[in-house]
């Protein structure tokens, strides 16, 4: 029986509730129990932004999240508020082509994932949270690869069904990036 | 042979309105109306707050009790729910120009189908005589004892005119009921009032100068002659809108 | 069984409705909970239903108040502030018998408050919903499913006993995503109405829909007549569910999310050996009196966990009828408890060992 509890974090724009949505539709495919909290509010664009996803074996109880399995921060103020949060052993990945500091903690995994950076070398800079979202599956084994697509499929509205493809390909190019 | 009759519309109760006043009149109007059109069995009245709060035990229609100010949004919820019937309000000034402004303005402008019959005698009558949102510059009443001074309580509401800036309503009429020939003319524009939502024209409100012989003090006939002096001068009668006539 | 989709609770709540044979929403925007009047815009036209956006949350609740005198399903809903604007419409539904569903996704208060999730209107909700002597039937869904469930429950329950039911949801529940199943037996249950206003058709007498009784001593027979139904509704609908119950001598008493917080407490608080268990009210009002009045023969102590200064914690203290400790476990102002909070009261509590 496992849970994994995850917290995505960055600016309004950044696709962050997005990013929790496709991660919570993959862990429905993958027959778990699933919750996507988001931040909400006035700061809807541009602003802080953030959602916890929880995916587990069992019933959920609270959504809230205190000590994330995994943290992704995708700008330099949600690294500093939740890097502190992050369970001991667990996860941290860092957008390092917009956060200019290193991970201060060492109990923890960091990854240093230049997302904008590779979205834009794959055709769209807007995509980095797809370039995080694929290091995610590859560190963590609560994703799997396979299922990604239905999900992607669920996620995506019908009117930029067209943008599936370039989701996908900047996906697969943060699966397979490696941060040595 | 009978030659005057009760509307079948109205019920048997006793009327609880004090002598004089023309709120009986009005009544007996939309009574007629709705006789005429043939609309009883399918038309559902929204009795509103101050003299006219008792009118569902007067019409024979099935009737609905509102909150104060609240009879438009409640006879936007029954038409909308029921489009097939007919659906009017019957509110004094107080209940539609002052407390339920907001209903009134909104149910007009978004065209309700719905008739609503506005009772204007200038002052809050069941409360006993206070300054109502129409009582006139230096009337005076409970809440005005020295009369309205428009520099403190300002000016008087206008309900026609302020409507008439709305593209929404499809019939507004001022009417008064001071003489039989004007009563007359009122009958005719309350049935257009329910024959416009028979023929789902849309909003039509008509006002009704009326008189309060207890709360302003004066005798039946001597409030008609008020009515007439005083009221319509300010209150000029006539079609405000008529969506129909204009085409 | 159908396909378990990802829904916000507010989402849940609007199809919840639609699927339960509500075809009127009359509602005004207010966050958080707009995704309701966003999906009913959507959705009832394309099923001959009615989205009405009204000029303000009194416009919307008398409108509920015009469609509830027809006899057909309408719903509201609306956060906090909004509700206070409700109130007036409340107390006239619940004095004229009118069956209507008012969803409240409460954020801080008081006044203009907050937008974040809060649990600050229960008193409202149970005890002071507008003027004069009534009641509401109050639900408290505590996840995505239940704000589905419950929806379809509260239009039973106020059609069954005429009168308005509440949805007594939260921000965090009206904004998160879980896998809901929108069960396909849904639907709308027929209930006799012979006293909707809907025209005589010339073959009965009139109805009156109507609030005011000047007569004492008959306004008086109806309040009294009214609580006779509401004893039958404190004996046939009350609805709450237990945790971890079985040998627990601490009983936290939450709901709504409060209550989901105190689940995962719970959990952490077994591994370090604390037995402690959870009585989570799904009917706020009917309260389940009852069964908290047990637990105290059994508990030394119990803590209520809540989003408000301390609202819950005295229905809890009135059901176990202060015969144990009663604590309380609380943030406010859109602040939500968080499991290690809970935890830490729990251990405080059990530290006291019951003892005042």
């Amino acid at each position: 029986m496992s849970t994994t509890k995850i917290v995505i974090a960055g600016f309004g724009g950044q696709g962050i509730l997005f990013t929790g949505k496709l991660m919570a539709y993959q862990g429905l495919i993958d027959g778990k129990f699933v919750s996507w909290l988001p931040s909400y509010g006035p700061e809807m664009r541009g602003g802080t932004c953030n959602c916890s996803v929880i995916v587990s074996d069992e019933p959920i109880g609270s959504p809230i999240i205190d000590n994330p399995d995994i943290v992704i921060a995708m700008n330099r103020p949600s690294l500093d508020k939740y890097e502190p949060t992050v369970a001991k052993g667990g996860k941290l990945f860092i957008e390092s082509s917009l956060i200019d500091r290193k991970a201060e903690r060492d109990d923890v995994n960091v990854f240093y994932v230049p997302a904008a950076q590779i979205a834009d070398e794959n055709g769209d800079n807007r995509l980095g949270n797809m370039v995080i979202h694929g290091k995610v599956m590859k560190e963590s084994d609560c994703f799997r690869f396979d299922t990604v697509m239905k999900a992607m499929e669920k996620v995506i509205s019908a009117r930029h069904r067209d943008l599936l493809d370039i989701n996908m390909k900047i996906l697969k190019a943060g699966y397979d990036y490696d941060c040595k | 042979m009978v030659v005057f009759k009760k509307p079948h519309a109205l019920t048997d109760v006793p009327m609880h309105y004090c002598p004089g006043c023309t709120h009986g009149i009005i009544h007996r109007l939309v009574a007629e109306a709705i006789d005429e059109l043939g609309i009883e069995g399918r038309t559902v009245g929204v009795a509103s707050v101050g003299c006219s709060v008792m009118s569902y035990d007067y019409f024979n229609c099935d009737m609905v009790e509102a909150a104060h100010g609240r009879a438009p949004a409640v006879a936007t919820g029954l038409k909308r729910s029921m489009p097939e019937n007919i659906i009017f309000t019957y509110q004094g000034d107080g209940d539609l120009a002052a407390i339920g402004t907001a209903e009134t303005v909104h149910a007009a402008s978004r065209g309700e189908n719905i008739t609503v019959i506005f009772v204007n005698n200038a002052i809050y009558g069941m409360t006993g005589g206070q300054m109502a949102p129409t009582s006139l510059p230096g009337q005076i009443t409970q809440t005005t004892p020295y009369g309205r001074d428009v520099t403190k309580q300002g000016y008087p509401v206008k309900v026609c005119e302020l409507l008439s800036g709305l593209d929404g309503p499809t019939y507004l009429e001022r009417v008064s009921v001071d003489t039989p020939q004007a009563v007359k003319k009122a009958k005719k524009a309350i049935t257009k009032a329910f024959r416009n939502q028979v023929e789902g024209k849309g909003f039509s409100l008509v006002e009704v100068l009326s008189t309060c012989p207890t709360n302003w003090g004066l005798t039946p006939v001597e409030s008609l002659k008020w009515c007439r002096e005083n009221m319509i001068p300010y209150y000029p009668l006539g079609v405000y809108r008529d969506k129909g006539a204009e085409k | 069984m159908s396909e378990k989709v990802l829904m916000k609770g507010n989402e849940a709540i609007a199809e919840a409705a639609i699927r339960s044979g509500c075809r009127y929403y009359l509602g005004y925007p207010i966050t958080p909970q707009t995704e309701i009047a966003a999906y009913m815009a959507k959705r009832m036209p394309k099923i001959g239903g009615t989205f009405l956006q009204a000029e303000s949350e009194i416009s919307a609740i008398n409108m509920v108040y015009g469609v509830a005198c027809s006899g057909k399903r309408c719903m509201t809903s609306s956060s906090s502030p909004g509700i206070s604007l409700k109130c007036e419409g409340l107390s006239y539904l619940a004095a004229c018998d009118l069956p209507s569903v008012i969803v409240n996704v409460q954020r801080g208060g008081p006044g203009l408050g907050g937008i974040q999730p809060s649990q600050s209107d229960y008193f409202q909700a149970t005890k002071g919903s507008g003027h004069g002597d009534f009641r509401m039937i109050v639900l408290a869904p505590s996840s995505v499913q239940e704000m589905a469930d419950l929806t379809s429950l509260a239009f039973d329950l106020a059609d069954k006993h005429r009168m308005p039911s509440m949805i007594l949801a939260d921000g965090t529940i009206g904004q998160m995503m879980e896998p809901v199943e929108l069960s396909d037996t849904m639907h709308e249950t027929h209930y006799e109405k012979p006293w909707a206003c809907t025209g005589t058709n010339l073959k009965r007498e009139h109805n009156i829909i109507n609030s005011l009784i000047l007569k004492p001593e008959i306004l008086e027979q109806l309040n009294i007549e009214r609580y006779k139904k509401y004893e039958v509704v404190e004996k046939e609908e009350v609805r709450y569910e237990e945790f971890m119950m079985d040998d627990a001598e601490i009983c936290i008493v939450a709901f709504g999310i409060a209550s989901r917080v105190s689940k995962s407490a719970i959990v952490e608080a077994r591994k370090q050996g604390i037995k402690v268990g959870l009585i989570r009210p799904i009917t706020l009002w009917p309260f389940p009196s009852e069964p908290i009045k047990a637990a105290a023969d059994k508990v030394k102590s119990f803590i209520s966990v809540e989003l408000s200064m301390g609202q819950l914690i005295y229905d809890v203290q009135l059901a176990e009828e202060c015969r144990k400790p009663v604590y309380l476990c609380s943030r406010v102002g859109g602040m939500i408890v968080s499991p290690d909070y809970v935890l830490n009261k729990i251990v405080e509590v059990n530290n006291l060992g019951g003892e005042n």
